[in-house]
């Protein structure tokens, strides 16, 4: 069954198109992943999928309400996890739980134990009484996981969870994400611009200018790109590259530098290459597609590359701010 | 129904919960309008008192500074969305089930409760400065009171409904605070003033909670605002009052919508 159902969906900022038509499925219990980098629309879409952005055109429903027509039943089905975060520092951990359990309506004798539980399980029941201002990044972060999950939402909206934390306290958090899966009967829905982090999810889809460019499991996504990522560094790219088209038969790209293709087999092929390959080759490398390669694939571009003007990124951000 | 009466409560108690544990806001409230009685009491205590015959300056200023403070502390609502906007804390609220009036309304509720607290508190005051209390008075205060800080959170949150920044607000929020308050006849009583001065101060609704509450304390001494011939009564200006409080609130309910 879809919790999350998406037909369609656009939406405008004044001549912007931040989202142009992106119709998805969110299966039941599933961890889905929006991967794309900043400004592709991902924060959009979970602006109008928990009922805070109207969509231009299309529709969507979550937990089997419309966002439009029914926001109320769709905010009681969820919890969210903003980018940024959204507590009140100047309350404790605590209070800032029990608002959120009273905003809710969670009945009293569910509410100690569950508060309990959640506060065990992202491991800040200790600092409980302590004001959010005390808090690290990585803390306030698990306390709004715990809050988002409170009420027992069908859906955790997930916006770039780990979004300025360090590696470490990253790890911790995808650990718990982890964890939760085993232990609730939750959807999760996710967004972020770290690869290596959109591995974890079941199923991903790749966003790139407002538009869908693949959606699928993250081993057949990397199928998909054919085989194994040979890189070749040279003095002469642009030889390299002709080279590779007329005589190896290959689609190669460029990028700072490197020229990458695929082929099947890269273990066997690599040897017959290096000694007829007529260039001089500064280095080679060979390694199994990951979701960069999936993403260069389909969009002909790195997922960095598109943060290249952080002003424009900026504008963009004002225009599209939820409220 | 019960979700409204849940989202004013919920919101209110935050209110609430965030003044107790703000000390410094408790006791900043209090310093302005015990400065402006304690200078303003000693500087024009003579030449405002010779208008006056019969009576006190203080005694006359007294429940303007009280009407002070929770005009003070009211409009703090404003500021207080405002500042839910900016540290994010307003997309918690927003996604959250709670009705979007019922925010509104608890916000004007949790804050005309602190307010009315301060007034209370501020009530110590009264035997120092020569002002006699009894049950009566401060049983018909609480309501005038209570009036008067719904009317002016009302005002405070129709402003802070639209804007970002904690700063801008602050600024808007003096723009319109000072030529209210001096326009109230909280410092000097509003007869012999300037035609124009006087029109201001009639379409002040501040005048008329200051009347009002100097009316319960001081009785017949203090004259009832004139509009053209009619004398206004305590009841009469009250429900002035509440009635510009009720449409600040809808207008600022109508605008909160509309922005988020």
């Amino acid at each position: 069954m879809e919790v999350i159902k998406s037909e369609k969906l656009v939406k405008r900022f004044g001549n912007l198109e931040a989202v142009k038509g992106v119709s998805l499925e969110v299966k039941e219990r599933e961890v889905f992943g929006l991967l794309g980098p900043n400004g592709a629309g991902k924060t959009t879409i979970i602006n109008i999928l928990c009922t805070l952005l109207t969509p231009t055109e299309g529709k969507a429903t979550v937990n089997g309400f419309d966002v439009v027509k029914e926001r109320t039943q769709v905010r009681e089905s969820i919890g969210l996890v903003f980018q940024e975060p959204t507590l009140d520092e100047y309350l404790t951990a605590e209070q800032n739980l029990r608002f959120h359990a009273y905003a809710y309506g969670i009945r009293r004798e569910i509410l100690e134990q569950r508060l309990k539980e959640l506060l065990e399980m992202m491991e800040l029941w200790d600092r409980r009484k302590e004001k959010i201002r005390t808090y690290s990044g990585g803390m306030k972060r698990r306390l709004e996981i715990a809050r988002g999950l409170l009420h027992h939402p069908k859906v955790l909206f997930l916006d770039e969870p780990t979004l300025g934390l360090d590696p470490q306290t990253r790890h911790r958090i995808w650990d718990h994400i982890k964890d939760l899966r085993k232990r609730e009967d939750l959807t999760i829905f996710m967004t972020t611009h770290y690869m290596e982090e959109a591995e974890n999810c079941d199923r991903i889809a790749i966003m790139d200018y407002g538009q869908l460019v693949a959606l699928d499991t993250p081993d057949k996504l990397k199928d998909a790109v054919g085989g194994d990522v040979v890189s070749i560094r040279t003095e002469d790219s642009e030889e390299a590259i002709r080279l590779l088209k007329e005589q190896y038969k290959v689609q190669p790209s460029q990028q700072n530098g490197t020229v990458i293709f695929t082929v099947q087999h890269g273990e066997e092929y690599l040897p017959g290459f290096v000694s007829s390959f007529p260039l001089h080759l500064i280095s080679i490398g060979l390694h199994r597609p990951t979701l960069e390669d999936v993403f260069l694939k389909l969009t002909g571009h790195t997922i960095r590359e598109q943060a290249a003007d952080p002003l424009q990124h900026i504008r963009r951000r004002r225009m599209m701010r939820g409220h | 129904m019960k979700k409204i009466f849940r989202s004013v409560w919920v919101i209110a108690y935050r209110e609430f919960l965030r003044f107790i544990q703000d000390r410094s806001r408790m006791f900043s409230s209090f310093s302005m309008p015990i400065l402006f009685l304690v200078i303003f009491g000693a500087g024009f205590g003579k030449l405002i008192g010779q208008m006056m015959p019969g009576m006190n300056y203080i005694q006359f200023m007294y429940p303007g500074i009280l009407a002070m403070t929770v005009l003070m502390s009211s409009v703090m609502s404003g500021v207080s969305i405002v500042w839910d906007r900016e540290f994010g804390f307003l997309k918690e609220v927003l996604v959250s089930p709670l009705n979007r009036s019922g925010i509104l309304v608890g916000k004007a509720v949790g804050a005309a409760g602190i307010a009315v607290m301060q007034g209370i508190i501020m009530l110590v005051v009264a035997p120092f400065v020569g002002v006699s209390l009894d049950w009566k008075i401060v049983l018909s205060l609480i309501p005038l009171l209570l009036i008067l800080s719904g009317c002016l959170s009302g005002l405070g949150l129709l402003i802070g409904a639209r804007m970002r920044s904690q700063q801008g607000f602050q600024l808007l929020m003096q723009l319109v605070i000072f030529p209210m308050m001096f326009l109230s006849g909280i410092f000097f009583p509003l007869t012999g003033m300037a035609t124009w001065l006087e029109v201001l101060s009639k379409l002040n609704p501040v005048t008329y909670a200051i009347d009002a509450i100097r009316q319960v304390f001081l009785g017949n001494q203090a004259a009832g605002v004139i509009i053209f011939t009619h004398t206004m009564s305590i009841v009469e200006s009250a429900l002035l009052v509440m009635g510009v409080g009720l449409l600040l609130i809808t207008v600022a309910i109508w605008v909160f919508n509309k922005q988020e």
